[in-house]
């Protein structure tokens, strides 16, 4: 069967998955948080029975202080670099054991979590082996909230061009992050994985059954997921969803599969936005001139054509 | 009825992995590696051993690997050496107070730079402070049978902690040795399937590693080095269950015509063997002169150790790691600071001998006896043999 063709269990308001969340309130995130929105929802759509696997970072630091867990599925934690490879040892694990006939007596998905600096800087090596090494039930889901904001606003590979961090600072030479965002979703699809796709939780349906269908299909997944940050992109912290719906609608964050090497745009954008409206909720760009964005416009609008000429070339039907 | 055979010393930890019934090995090429994993792999991939083999992408991520399925309630073995030890090493600080029992073969090499891949015991000095066991095998047989102990004791309920099992790079690892290979029913009398307490389980969900703040990191730390302390009683008690069903009896500190010793050298590893060859020799020229060697490293079995030094005027301690800027090796520190708060006053001198493959000879050993009763104990750790 084609992976685009596995049978999943499909999210829609009128099926909203109902009792409690399984990840737990009470939890430390900052007001306003777009990443934990992200995860809640994602674990909603997953239930409780898989294995979740973080590394370090907000979720993992805001979610777990001893002796409390907001996770109510077997999890754990190590490091920082290394979520897909403890999640690889979990998965051979849990299916070895099944098949000596110990352990769980099911299929169990384990699903990695990590932040964009866990995925696209520190972590991408441990990332690329373990979807090489095509491990049948691991889902890795990268929480990109652009910077090392555990830590203090750090810049990272996933964080945008211009934006200002504190080791991307703007000064007399600098307009601030100088490199264009790393492509992750691209790096992943290169390593010819059934499924890869973006997913953002202001379009909260989409987004959860994007990771349905991850665990669904066999063999690894990746999805990379829009992680608005008020504390971290100065921004109001109502305005994070607002704020994931104007990354697509400008194009700078598409929303799209790649399933078996296929592509398929799920919010083809025909009349884009603005993007200096996107920018202008966020405190990061607020230095940005008006050639500036003219210049990353130009980028943003040949990233988006690409990817329209890929799903062209290349449909998933 | 166990089997003699000649085989790779490698290839024998590899078959006590298998006769262990292993569930998951990641492992890593670098280094180089040794047969073990190669052999390993061969084995899962004949089906002989029902196991999943990660073929991973660093050691890194094999210590990272093996954390994850041990975790997950599976027997994990993984083996290294120096550059990827030292690789794994962020790891090898987690994996003791997440209290996962891995299986670790280190086939003890030299640290870079410069870089060396021959033997000494750089290595495995930086897993020293971390919560693992540390036991060391001497020749082939007890390399196959330690490993065998090692999942046994790692696993104990009352452990539940990683155990490194080591063998000298080359002068075991790449070895053929004569070998009993016991028979599976006599492996599985001694070490039953592993039961874990807790893991990853669906029907009783738990988080492991929790951010541990000011108010419990401590006593985190405290209760993993309780268990690293109470691990001797077991290993112990291991190794008595070993001879039941074996025959062959191993012990914390294995002592050599130590009774009458006035001077004994201190060892760990393979060297043991040309150091007794070496005091045969010198007995018989009169010398009183024996061998305490440390099987168990960590935890460092204090009593046994004191018991067996405590008739002696010399103590000869052999350090095969430079602690650079340090007065002592890493085995003499821990003697003379055990030795001095036991009221026992032997002149303790340290020596530091085969770095990086250099060959000990058992002269070698008669030259730390000369100097050893010499009268004039050295300040610091004097290199024997160093080219100036």
């Amino acid at each position: 069967m084609r992976a685009a063709d596995v049978p999943f269990e499909k999210v829609t308001n009128k099926n909203f998955p109902k009792g409690p969340d399984s990840l737990a309130s009470g939890h430390r995130a900052c007001q306003g948080c777009g990443e934990v929105l992200a995860l809640r929802l994602l674990l909603k759509a997953l239930g409780t029975d898989f294995i979740a696997v973080s590394a370090t970072g907000c979720m993992e630091v805001c979610t777990g202080p001893y002796p409390q867990s907001a996770w109510r599925m077997p999890w754990i934690h190590v490091a920082f670099e290394n979520a897909a490879a403890v999640a690889s040892g979990v998965e051979a694990a849990t299916h070895v054991l099944r098949r000596k006939g110990r352990g769980h007596d099911q299929r169990i998905p384990v699903v990695a979590v990590a932040g964009d600096g866990g995925t696209a800087d520190i972590g991408l090596q441990a990332l690329s082996g373990a979807l090489e090494r095509f491990h049948e039930n691991f889902v890795y889901v990268c929480l990109d909230n652009e910077a090392y904001m555990n830590t203090g606003i750090q810049r990272s590979s996933a964080t945008p061009f211009g934006a200002n961090t504190t080791t991307s600072p703007i000064g007399s030479h600098s307009k601030g992050q100088y490199t264009w965002k790393k492509n992750m979703p691209a790096i992943a699809a290169a390593h010819g994985v059934p499924y890869v796709a973006t997913a953002n939780p202001a379009f909260h349906l989409d987004l959860m059954n994007k990771i349905r269908r991850a665990v669904a299909i066999e063999g690894p997944a990746y999805i990379h997921v829009y992680a608005p940050c008020p504390t971290g992109w100065r921004m109001k912290p109502e305005l994070a969803v607002e704020s994931g719906r104007l990354a697509v609608s400008t194009r700078i964050f598409p929303l799209y599969e790649v399933i078996e090497g296929r592509y398929q745009i799920n919010r083809k954008v025909d009349n884009p936005t603005p993007i200096a409206d996107y920018f202008k909720a966020q405190g990061r760009f607020r230095h940005l001139k008006e050639d500036d964005v003219a210049f990353i416009t130009k980028r943003v609008n040949a990233d988006y054509e690409r990817l329209v000429d890929l799903a062209e070339k290349f449909p998933v039907d | 009825m166990a089997k003699r055979v000649g085989m790779e010393v490698s290839i024998a930890v590899a078959e006590a992995v298998k006769l262990a019934d292993a569930d998951v090995i990641a492992a890593y090429p670098i280094t180089p590696q040794t047969h073990i994993v190669e052999h390993l792999s061969e084995l899962v991939a004949d089906g002989e051993l029902d196991a999943a083999y990660i073929p991973v992408e660093s050691e890194h991520s094999a210590m990272s690997s093996c954390i994850g399925s041990s975790a997950a309630g599976a027997r994990t073995f993984t083996a290294t050496s120096s550059q990827g030890l030292a690789l794994m090493n962020e790891m090898i600080y987690i994996a003791p107070v997440l209290r996962t029992p891995i299986v670790l073969a280190i086939a003890n090499r030299a640290l870079s730079a410069p870089i060396n891949i021959w033997n000494d015991h750089s290595d495995i000095m930086s897993v020293r402070d971390t919560g693992w066991l540390s036991i060391f095998a001497e020749n082939g047989q007890e390399a196959l049978d330690l490993t065998l102990a090692s999942f046994r004791i790692a696993e104990d309920p009352a452990v539940c902690l990683p155990i490194s099992m080591n063998i000298d790079g080359f002068t075991l690892s790449h070895f053929i040795e004569p070998i009993l290979m016991p028979e599976k029913a006599e492996v599985d009398k001694f070490l039953p399937p592993y039961k874990p307490q807790l893991w990853l389980d669906i029907k009783n969900p738990i988080s492991i590693g929790l951010l541990g703040g000011p108010e419990c990191y401590t006593e985190a730390r405290k209760a993993t080095d309780d268990a690293l302390w109470g691990a001797k009683r077991v290993v112990i008690k291991a190794f008595d269950e070993f001879n039941q069903v074996f025959g062959r009896q191993y012990h914390v500190v294995e002592t050599y015509r130590h009774e009458d010793a006035e001077t004994i050298i201190v060892s760990m590893g393979s060297i043991s063997e040309t150091a007794m060859t070496a005091i045969d020799e010198m007995r018989d020229q009169g010398q009183k002169i024996g061998l305490v060697r440390l099987r168990l490293w960590r935890p460092f079995p204090e009593e046994e150790f004191l018991a067996a030094v405590s008739k002696a005027k010399n103590l000869a301690v052999i350090d095969r790691h430079m602690v650079m800027g340090c007065s002592s090796g890493p085995v003499g520190l821990e003697v003379k600071s055990l030795v001095y708060n036991s009221g026992l006053r032997p002149g303790i001198s340290n020596f530091l001998l085969g770095l990086g493959g250099r060959d000990v000879t058992r002269d070698d050993f008669k030259y730390i006896h000369e100097k050893a009763t010499s009268g004039q104990v050295q300040a610091r750790c004097e290199i024997v043999g160093v080219f100036e």
